[in-house]
């Protein structure tokens, strides 16, 4: 398998804390890619400093070959980078499908001009944008909910519609920050299915999750943090027995 | 109720009546409450491009921007300083109202560009300054070249001529004889007709949906691929774009603009119409723009009022008006914080609660 992401000493600090010290890492193409760590390792600081919300100190970010170092989020997303939030971000006055068709942003090009003269081309395309919406919707098993505003779906459901507003941008690599995060057990179930099928048709997942049984059955491969550091990367089976990580965070549950 | 069952499903009919009665108005208006009254609802006419064009910035894409009327200046002087004889020229109103416009644009984006970064409260105090500034500019820009004339401001606007048709005199048309604020009264309909148009086009675009997300979430919306800055100052633009066009309406229309005309309290008039009306909905704005407009005329009889009934006059109308627009925005925030007439999500959501 070929690198899809090169990660080489990503640093950020804010003011004296130090909350990524040198973390450097690779995502081969097609895997399921975790990162672990205990809370304030600083996983949800790497996700921002790779995808533009953060401005990251110093260190090199490679997608496919293009630099994402300190480039803006609509571009990163642009090169094929989406991600999902830790704490959903939706629109949440927007219709499932109109979050959906927002994600296709990058992917679609009417101006104003085109919107106000409804050429040919703005017509086709909002047609097809809003079709393609609508088949991810299904993707993720929420196509019954097009017209239902973003903050009246369950929550599970609105996890989903985040994953399908990243997908709409047809991205190489996706990122999920805690997707299972308050999931009950069956959606937890139905959302490592749509991971899998994801990774299937070709997909890059990186994958930020608390639940040690969903990492270590999903992951190919995870990358383990603490304190803004990389202690260990590795198959699970890697991990698992690594003295660092077992003091650092699975202690008990690797011992047991 | 009636009628709007039978007026249901036939668009064509609906707008029909609506022209015939949007082209009678001004004659049943003049015929009743005279020429002062007809100015008055031309007057509500600019108020409603204005406050669509406060729509797109605040209702659409949720900058709050508390200095628009700076716009409105821009587009005005551009007019007056272009067709008076302050510096001599009389350019035709083709040339000048783009030319307004795009000006109007280009301070959008003067004033988008710094703001960018803010947000909420630090966003409305800035552009509050930004409004200020352009108003005291106005009033000091006689010295050391008299620009706009200072705190005089400039009169003799020539009003608009189309092809030789003057709108700033009485015509006869097709054997009737209509007014100047009459005449106005077409032209402002025909603009308010475009600017509905475009607000229309563009809330069910890319465009409008990016605004929208940039309103709800704008670390969301930058994250999916939206770039904020550009749209941001888009929203500006297009928003001071009709601020602009208005101002050079009506500078034309008033024949004299001075710096007074574009203070704090026509912003704040301006966002209360949107407020009061709906914001983000194009038809409670244009209700939100009548409203605001025509009250505060109609509370002037209140004086007279009060001088029949008690033989003196207890509270000026200019005081009654403010009262009872403070209590009426109060109200407003109690019953119906997303104005009168709601916008299309919110009526989604009240529907969904009730089912």
């Amino acid at each position: 398998m070929s690198d899809l992401l090169q990660v080489t000493t990503v640093s950020k600090h804010f003011g004296g804390i130090k909350a990524l010290t040198d973390v450097s890492f690779t995502v081969r193409k097609g895997e399921i890619f975790g990162v672990i760590g205990p809370n304030g390792a600083g996983k949800t600081t790497l996700f921002n400093a790779l995808t533009g919300l953060y401005q990251p100190d110093t260190g090199a970010i490679d997608l496919a070959g293009v630099s994402l170092y300190r480039r803006k989020p609509h571009e990163i997303l642009k090169a094929g980078f989406a991600r999902t939030f830790q704490n959903i971000r939706l629109f949440h006055n927007m219709t499932a499908q109109e979050n959906v068709m927002v994600g296709r942003h990058t992917r679609t090009t009417s101006g104003v001009l085109a919107a106000l003269l409804h050429t040919q081309h703005n017509r086709r395309e909002e047609r097809d944008c809003a079709a393609f919406a609508q088949q991810l919707l299904d993707r993720v098993g929420i196509g019954q909910h097009t017209h239902t505003l973003a903050k009246n779906l369950s929550y599970g459901d609105q996890r989903r519609l985040e994953i399908a507003r990243a997908l709409a941008s047809e991205p190489k690599l996706l990122a999920l920050d805690e997707p299972a995060a308050g999931m009950n057990p069956n959606e937890k179930n139905a959302l490592r299915d749509l991971m899998v099928s994801l990774r299937e048709e070709g997909l890059t997942l990186m994958l930020i999750e608390h639940d040690v049984k969903l990492v270590m059955g999903i992951c190919d491969r995870l990358v383990v943090l603490d304190y803004g550091e990389k202690i260990a990367e590795g198959t699970p089976d890697i991990v698992r027995h690594d003295p660092k990580v077992i003091a650092a965070y699975l202690g008990g549950e690797v011992a047991a | 109720m009636n009628v709007l069952e039978i007026l249901r499903g036939k668009a064509w009919l609906t707008a029909g009546l609506l022209l015939v009665g949007l082209i009678l108005l001004p004659f049943l208006v003049e015929a009743s409450l005279g020429k002062s009254w007809l100015r008055i609802i031309d007057f509500a006419l600019l108020y409603i491009m204005l406050a669509l064009g406060l729509n797109i910035v605040v209702g659409y894409a949720g900058l709050l921007d508390l200095g628009y009327v700076a716009f409105y200046a821009v587009g005005a002087y551009c007019w007056a300083l272009l067709a008076s004889p302050h510096f001599g020229l009389n350019l035709p109103f083709w040339v000048i109202l783009p030319v307004g416009a795009a000006v109007a644009a280009l301070f959008g984006v003067l004033l988008g560009t710094p703001t960018l970064r803010l947000r909420g409260d630090y966003l409305a105090i800035v552009t509050l300054g930004f409004g200020e500034i352009i108003r005291i500019f106005i009033n000091n820009l006689n010295a050391p070249v008299n620009i706009t004339n200072g705190p005089q401001g400039i009169t003799s606007i020539e009003p608009i001529s189309i092809g030789g048709f003057s709108l700033g005199k009485t015509q006869e048309v097709l054997g009737l004889t209509l007014s100047s604020p009459h005449l106005y009264y077409y032209l402002f309909l025909l603009c308010v007709a475009l600017v509905v148009f475009v607000c229309m086009r563009l809330e069910n675009s890319r465009i409008g949906r990016a605004w929208v997300a940039i309103r709800e979430d704008e670390m969301a919306a930058a994250a999916a691929g939206i770039n904020t800055r550009n749209i941001k100052l888009l929203a500006f633009a297009m928003g001071a774009t009709f601020g602009g066009l208005s101002g050079g309406l009506f500078a034309s229309f008033q024949g004299f603009v001075s710096p007074e005309s574009f203070n704090l309290m026509e912003s704040i008039m301006i966002l209360s119409m949107i407020v009061l009306g709906g914001m983000g909905n194009i038809v409670g704005v244009i209700v939100g723009a009548i409203l605001v407009t025509v009250i505060p005329e109609a509370l002037r009889y209140t004086g007279d009022l009060q001088q029949a009934v008690f033989g003196k006059v207890f509270v000026d109308p200019a005081d009654l008006r403010m009262l009872l627009f403070g209590m009426a925005l109060v109200l407003m925030m109690l019953l119906r914080p997303s104005g009168l007439l709601p916008s299309k999500q919110r009526r989604q959501e009240l529907a969904e609660d009730a089912a």
